[in-house]
């Protein structure tokens, strides 16, 4: 009988996080500049390498390796919280439209710092707030309480993006202050704008929200087959709910205020992870954070250097690869039985 | 059939060597003492007084929309009584916790829709979830629980399928099998055979008399009353709006009982095996 053994748990995070490590070399070691991997096993060696390399490696790639696995493993892990929570294997917090109520209220609190005096420490927290109203939204509109209908839930996250999209737009207009291309970085997702005085904060909501989903991945997997079934098994339902939203709205919130509206990692990651290593979330969630952590990174380092010397922002590499999935999983869920 | 015949006779038909080394079960009792169900505006049921007993299995049955599985919601702690108490033993039911409540009791759904899939063991698995921390993996006395309640209902060859794959029938017998390994000492079923084939009808009822047997006690929603009345020790026919009748099955299982209940006429005989037989008169005759 296949179960959850202490082995299979450390075998299978013990690999992904061999998988993080490599991923994350080579990203650090790929770029434009011409530092590479002879350089990054020099400083791993604590030897003394050229001050530019170590500018280049410690002080524009690090960064942005460090927000990568944070804002991966937030958006993956989210997903499959998500997906436990809403009985919905196409649910992310970007198809769902949580990523947009963030995105709306971070880009509000920066329009507002146009007119008076806001830290940017502020911007994660507005996000936060707009990612939990958008979850308490979604599940006032769409019915909530798992109940219901896939289709129901997917439309009303397509109106919360178009929405959220057209606000952010209106208000980066009104406020003046963005050019254009900055916008549309927020708008399709980026890894290019490190902002080291929001990372801690970042760092701090992800270390959080994970801790929660793993603290709970067990009443995750009784959640994913029903509030009664769960209530009947032992789980207080409303309580941990609660916390497993707030838990992913942090995470939400904190990743999409420092990179924007990058989509389908939460869809991508935890669909890939379930054909290999199975459905029981205890497993499921870590290997989600790690596994997104090193998705992220990839796709960020192959947007760095698809296009020699011009850099794609990262959320069209994770559209372009999740966008056909989606469809695909849509299309095999209608197959086998109506969708509403 | 007799009076006398009744105490044993489930007991009598549900002989089975395979549960004669059953582990001895702490069985509950159930008290529903002048409930009342209120559907918005409307009074569903009202003075609703009936009790389950360690080693007895109560039958559950009833037109409908009759109010059957919300009481058996009722009993499970998931909705609350709005009138009247039920208790558990000396407590009452709507005062435990979650989980004190699913370490008592059991509950086996009509179906259940897995939106994952989860493997047949994993899902039998987590109905060890009200014994286990917060966070942790099964023990191995977990895995051998639901090795041999796998096992007992015949479905051993299941353990490693994804529940998607399987029947309505299947899936039964899986939610049978989870429910046995949550180690409940009352087990309440909502027409645990609807889906299921003639073996394994009798297969899921045998379990449920050995658990009896072995002392738990177990409330049954159940249409078919000729099955019932040879598996359950009592039947509670619910009609117009409250209890229509109570007791042994040749006591319950009447023509004008059941008409009370169902509206319609039915003819009742002893079969061969002296108990009740209720077939629908379809008035041949007018």
């Amino acid at each position: 009988m296949i179960r959850l053994s202490g082995l299979r748990l450390v075998g299978v995070l013990g690999a992904l996080v061999a998988v993080l490590v490599i991923v994350a070399l080579v990203a650090l070691a790929t770029g434009p500049s011409g530092v590479g991997v002879g350089d990054v096993m020099a400083l791993l060696r604590g030897e003394s390498i050229d001050p530019a390399a170590r500018d280049i490696l410690l002080a524009v790639r690090l960064p942005r390796l460090v927000l990568g696995l944070l804002v991966g493993a937030a958006l993956a892990t989210a997903g499959a919280v998500f997906q436990a929570l809403l009985r919905n294997p196409l649910a992310d917090p970007f198809v769902l439209g949580i990523s947009g109520g963030a995105a709306l209220a971070g880009i509000g609190v920066l329009a507002l710092g146009g007119v008076v005096a806001i830290s940017p420490r502020v911007v994660p927290i507005a996000a936060f707030g707009g990612g939990l109203v958008a979850t308490a939204l979604l599940y006032w509109i769409a019915g909530g309480r798992g109940r219901s209908s896939p289709t129901g839930l997917l439309l009303t996250g397509v109106v919360f993006n178009a929405f959220a999209s057209a606000g952010i737009v209106f208000l980066a207009s009104v406020a003046g202050f963005f050019e254009g291309s900055r916008i549309f970085l927020w708008l399709i997702g980026h890894l290019s704008a490190v902002d080291v005085d929001a990372a801690g904060l970042v760092a701090a909501s992800v270390v959080l929200g994970l801790g929660v989903a793993c603290l709970l991945a067990r009443s995750l997997n009784l959640l994913a087959l029903g509030d009664e079934t769960a209530a009947h098994l032992g789980v207080p339902v409303e309580a941990h709910r609660r916390w497993l939203l707030l838990a992913t709205s942090l995470m939400v919130g904190a990743a999409v205020a420092v990179s924007g509206l990058i989509g389908f990692v939460g869809l991508i990651v935890p669909h890939a992870l379930r054909l290999v290593i199975g459905s029981d979330h205890r497993l499921l969630v870590p290997a989600t954070a790690l596994a997104g952590a090193s998705f992220l990174v990839l796709s960020d380092t192959v947007a760095r250097t698809l296009l020699d010397g011009r850099e794609l922002p990262v959320g069209a590499v994770t559209a372009l690869v999740g966008g056909p999935l989606f469809i695909f999983l849509l299309r095999r869920a209608q197959a086998r039985g109506p969708l509403a | 059939m007799s009076a006398a015949s009744r105490g044993g006779k489930g007991r009598a038909h549900a002989t089975s060597p395979r549960d004669a080394g059953a582990a001895r079960v702490a069985g509950e009792r159930l008290g529903f003492a002048g409930v009342a169900v209120q559907i918005g505006e409307r009074t569903l049921l009202e003075g609703v007084d009936f009790t389950v007993a360690p080693g007895e299995v109560v039958a559950l049955a009833g037109r409908n929309g009759a109010g059957k599985t919300t009481l058996l919601r009722i009993a499970s702690g998931e909705r609350a009584a709005d009138a009247g108490r039920v208790r558990l033993g000396d407590d009452d039911v709507a005062r435990l916790s979650r989980r004190a409540l699913a370490r008592r009791v059991a509950l086996v759904p009509q179906d259940l829709h897995v939106p994952f899939p989860f493997r047949v063991g994993e899902l039998v698995l987590m109905g060890r979830a009200p014994h286990q921390p917060l966070i942790g993996l099964e023990s191995e006395r977990d895995v051998e629980l639901a090795r041999a309640a796998l096992e007992r209902l015949g479905i051993a060859d299941l353990a490693d399928r994804p529940v998607t794959t399987l029947s309505g029938g299947e899936r039964q017998l899986v939610l049978v099998a989870r429910a046995l390994v949550q180690e409940p000492g009352l087990l309440l079923l909502d027409e645990p055979t609807a889906f299921l084939d003639l073996r394994h009808r009798v297969e899921v009822l045998r379990e449920v008399r050995a658990f009896a047997r072995a002392g738990g006690s177990a409330l049954v929603v159940s249409h078919d009353l000729s099955l019932a009345a040879r598996t359950c020790d009592r039947i509670v026919l619910l009609g117009g709006g409250g209890i229509v009748g109570q007791g042994p099955p040749d006591h319950v299982l009447r023509p004008e009982t059941l008409r009370a209940a169902f509206g319609i006429d039915v003819r009742t005989f002893a079969g061969p095996d002296g108990a009740m037989v209720v077939v629908p008169d379809l008035g041949a005759g007018g």
